[in-house]
C-alpha cells in the first residue's frame, strides 16, 4: 500500500553523470521490495511541471537517524530531474510510494544474472541482495554507451559473483551492449532467471536471448508515466496475458516489472490489431486505414 | 510568501471550518462540492489507497464505451507548461466489465458515482443510457459528447448545437428520469453558452464545463508530433482561465442550470473561482496526477477559504461573482436568490472586503498564488 509523504532531503552525492538522493520518507522502507519505484513531484503547489518523476528504489533504510529513508538515482535529463538533482540536504519533495509490481524471486536457490542498463541498475543492488539471502548465485552485467553512464560498479563487485562491465565505446569493460555478453554469463553460471531493468530496446533483446537459453526473464520497463498510480493510462503497453489476450496494461500498476515473454517488445508504440478493444481496421478506397478517432480522454 | 502547507495530511489538521458544504446538482444532493474529473481517476479505486473517496461529492468514472477499448498508441502525455497533453483515446473495458467489477466495487465502497459515458454514434449513447437504467447505484450520468463522432465525419458531437442538443436529449429520454443527466461541454466552439442552452432545452439536467482543450506538441528533438496521436487535449492549470470563462458565460445565459466546473483546478482559491463564476460543484482531474489526495486537500482548502471570505454556506458563494457589477444591469445570480429566500445570501461587500483587508499575507498567497512570486 502507497503512502504520500512529504519528505525532506537527507544527502544527495554524485555517482558519474548521476545523483544519488536520500529521502526521508516513513513507512516507505517497511512495504518495499526490489523493483518498485516511488512518484516524486517536482516543485512545489506553484511548479508549471506537475507531473511526477518515476524512480526505482534504489535503497531502503528502516529505521536510521532520520526514520525510513529511501535512495534513488537521478539522471538531470530535462528540467524535472535538473531541479531535482539541484536539491540540497534539509530540502523538501513530495513523495508517493512504494509503488508498482516488484520483481518475482524465486523459491528455490537458483542461479540468476541481472542485467541493468546505465542507472537501470538501480533497482538490482537490492534484488541481488535478497536473492542471495535466499541462497541464490547472482551475476551481474552492467552496461551503458560510456562509462560515465554506468551506475553501481563498484557495488555490483559486491552483490555479485561476477559482474561484467560492457560499454559501446569500450571505454570501460568489453566492448559491446550487455546482449552480447549475456549468453556466455547464461551459460557460465547456469542461470535459470534473468532479471533486467533499462530502456526498452535492451530490454527486448535481454528477454529474447534469455528465452533462447532457457532462462525466464523479468524485465523492469522505464515508460512515461504522468501518475505513477494507475489512474492516467499514459504508460500503457502490449502485454499478452494468461488467457493468451493482448491488452494495454499500465505498465505502473501492472508492472513495470513484466515477464520478458509477455510484453510484446516490437509493437511497443503500437496497438497491434489483435489487441482486446483494437480499432477496427476498415478497407477504404484510399488503401488500408484504421479507425483511430480524436477522442480526447 | 508561498503558502507551505502541500501536505493533505497536514491540510486536514486542525479545527475544520464550520462551513456547510453540501452540493446539489439538481436531483443529486452531496456532502462536498469536490468531485473527481472524468479520465483522471479511473474508477476511483486507486485513489481510495490515498484518501476516503467516500468524502467525494463523487467519483466520475472515466468515461465508457459499450465495447472494450484499446486506447491510442504511446506516447500518449506530454507535459506543457503548467499542464498537459493527453491523447489516451478512451481506453477502457467496456460497459458490461465496469458495470460488473467497478460500479460493483464503488457502490460496495458507498461512494457516490456519476458515470461518464462515451459512444461513437447517436445509438451508441442510447444503448449505453438504457443499459445504465437497470442498474442501481448511478447517482448520476455524465454525457461525455466531446469524443469522436465517427458517424459525423471526425467532428465531435459537442461542437455543434444541434448534435449536442440530440444526444442529451436521447440519453436523457432513455435513462432512469430520477437521476439527472449532465453533458460535458468542450471550450473549442466558437460560443459555448449557445450549445449549453440547446442542451438544457433538449433535457439536459446539468452541465459540465469543460473538456479539455485541442492542443499538440511538436517535439524538438525527433522534429515530429510528440503524441503518437498528433493531436491531444490540453489540461491542467493552464487552461484554468478558459474554463472560468466558460463557466461564467454560461451561468450568465442560463442562472437555474447546475453547473459543474473544471479545468485546472489545483488548490480551494481555484475551486473558489469556478464557484463565485457560477459552478454548484467542481472536478478534480491534473491536479490529482500531481498530488493524488488533491481532491481531500482541495475540500479543506475550499472551506477554509470560504471561511475567510465571511461565507457559513457553500451554495451563497455559488454565483457570488455575478453579483451587481457597478452600473451593470446583471442583478446576484437567480438560483443564490433562491437558495435563499431571506435574502441574506453570502456576506455583504463590506463583510467581504473587510475579510480581504485582514487576510494574513499566507491567506493572501491562497487567494493569489503568484502574489509576489
Amino acid at each position: 500500500m502507497p503512502v504520500q509523504v512529504r519528505s525532506e532531503v537527507v544527502s544527495t552525492r554524485r555517482a558519474g553523470i548521476y545523483h544519488v538522493l536520500t529521502l526521508t520518507a516513513d513507512g516507505v522502507p517497511e512495504t518495499t521490495r526490489p523493483g518498485h519505484f516511488v512518484g516524486i513531484a517536482i516543485g512545489d503547489m506553484t511548479s508549471g511541471l506537475l507531473l511526477r518523476r518515476a524512480f526505482s528504489i534504489y535503497g531502503v533504510q528502516q529505521r536510521g537517524i532520520y526514520g525510513g529513508t529511501v535512495e534513488v538515482v537521478v539522471a538531470a535529463t530535462g528540467p524535472g530531474t535538473r531541479w531535482l538533482a539541484q536539491r540540497h540536504r534539509g530540502d523538501q519533495v513530495e513523495l508517493v510510494g512504494p509503488l508498482g509490481r516488484p520483481f518475482m524471486l524465486p523459491r528455490e536457490p537458483v542461479s540468476c544474472t541481472l542485467v541493468g542498463g546505465g542507472y537501470g541498475s538501480a533497482p538490482l543492488f537490492m534484488l541481488a541482495e535478497q536473492l542471495r539471502q535466499r541462497g541464490c548465485r547472482v551475476d551481474m552485467i552492467l552496461g551503458a554507451s560510456t562509462e560515465e553512464k554506468l551506475f553501481g560498479v563498484l557495488e555490483g563487485k559486491r552483490a555479485a559473483s561476477t559482474v561484467t562491465i560492457t560499454t559501446e565505446d569500450g571505454s570501460l569493460g568489453e566492448t559491446g551492449r550487455v546482449t552480447d555478453a549475456l549468453p556466455e554469463v547464461i551459460q557460465r553460471a547456469g542461470s535459470e532467471v534473468v532479471y533486467a531493468c533499462g530502456p526498452m530496446g535492451m530490454l527486448a533483446s535481454v528477454a529474447e536471448v534469455a528465452a533462447e537459453h532457457g532462462a525466464y526473464s523479468q524485465c523492469a520497463v522505464e515508460e512515461a508515466m504522468a501518475c505513477g498510480i494507475g489512474v492516467c493510462m499514459s504508460c500503457v503497453l502490449p502485454v499478452v496475458g494468461n488467457d493468451g489476450v493482448t491488452r494495454m496494461v499500465r505498465s505502473c500498476v501492472e508492472g513495470p516489472v513484466f515477464q520478458g515473454d509477455r510484453v510484446r517488445w516490437a509493437d511497443i508504440g503500437t496497438i497491434p490489431p489483435d489487441t482486446l478493444g483494437a480499432p477496427e481496421v476498415t478497407q477504404r478506397s484510399s488503401g488500408l486505414t484504421a479507425v483511430t478517432p480524436g477522442a480526447q480522454a | 510568501m508561498t503558502r507551505a502547507v502541500v501536505l493533505p495530511a497536514s491540510a486536514l489538521v486542525g479545527r475544520p471550518p464550520d462551513i456547510d458544504m453540501t452540493a446539489e446538482l439538481g436531483s443529486l444532493v452531496m456532502p462536498s462540492p469536490v468531485l473527481t474529473a472524468s479520465g483522471c481517476a479511473a474508477s476511483g479505486r486507486e485513489l481510495d489507497q490515498f484518501f476516503d473517496i467516500t468524502t467525494l461529492g463523487a467519483v466520475v468514472t472515466k468515461s465508457i464505451m459499450m465495447q472494450p477499448r484499446s486506447g491510442r498508441p504511446t506516447p500518449r502525455m506530454a507535459e506543457t507548461p503548467s499542464g498537459m497533453l493527453n491523447s489516451i483515446g478512451l481506453q477502457g473495458p467496456g460497459v458490461h466489465s465496469f458495470l460488473e467489477h467497478d460500479l460493483a466495487w464503488l457502490r460496495e465502497r458507498g461512494a457516490r458515482v456519476v458515470v461518464s459515458i462515451a459512444g461513437n454514434t447517436v445509438e451508441e449513447y442510447t444503448q449505453l443510457a438504457k443499459l445504465l437504467r437497470m442498474y442501481d447505484g448511478i447517482d448520476a450520468i455524465e454525457v461525455n459528447i466531446s469524443c469522436p463522432n465517427v458517424a459525423d465525419r471526425g467532428q465531435v458531437f459537442a461542437c455543434r448545437a444541434d448534435t449536442a442538443s440530440s444526444v442529451v436529449g436521447l440519453v436523457r429520454r432513455n435513462t432512469d428520469p430520477r437521476i439527472p443527466v449532465l453533458v460535458k461541454l468542450s471550450p473549442d466552439v466558437t460560443d459555448i453558452a449557445t450549445i449549453a442552452v440547446a442542451c438544457e432545452r433538449s433535457g439536459a439536467d446539468g452541465i459540465s464545463l469543460i473538456n479539455t482543450l485541442l492542443g499538440m506538441v511538436i517535439d524538438t528533438e525527433t522534429m515530429r508530433p510528440a503524441l503518437a496521436g498528433v493531436t491531444g487535449g490540453l489540461s491542467g492549470p493552464a487552461i484554468r482561465p478558459v474554463a472560468v470563462r466558460c463557466v461564467w458565460q454560461v451561468r450568465q445565459a442560463l442562472p437555474e442550470i447546475p453547473i459543474l466546473g473544471m479545468g485546472g483546478i489545483r488548490t480551494g482559491a481555484d475551486a473558489l473561482e469556478f464557484i463565485l463564476a457560477g459552478a454548484n460543484a467542481v472536478c478534480v482531474g491534473t491536479a490529482i496526477f500531481n498530488d493524488p489526495s488533491a481532491p481531500a486537500r482541495i475540500h479543506a482548502e475550499l472551506a477554509s477559504a470560504l471561511a475567510d471570505r465571511g461565507f457559513t454556506r457553500l451554495a451563497d458563494a455559488v454565483s457570488y461573482a455575478h453579483r451587481g457589477a457597478e452600473g451593470a444591469s446583471e442583478g446576484p445570480p437567480a438560483d443564490a436568490e433562491a437558495a435563499d429566500p431571506a435574502g441574506e445570501s453570502g456576506p455583504d461587500d463590506s463583510a467581504a472586503s473587510e475579510a480581504a483587508q485582514t487576510e494574513t499575507a499566507d491567506d493572501a498567497a491562497i487567494a493569489n498564488p503568484d502574489a509576489g512570486a
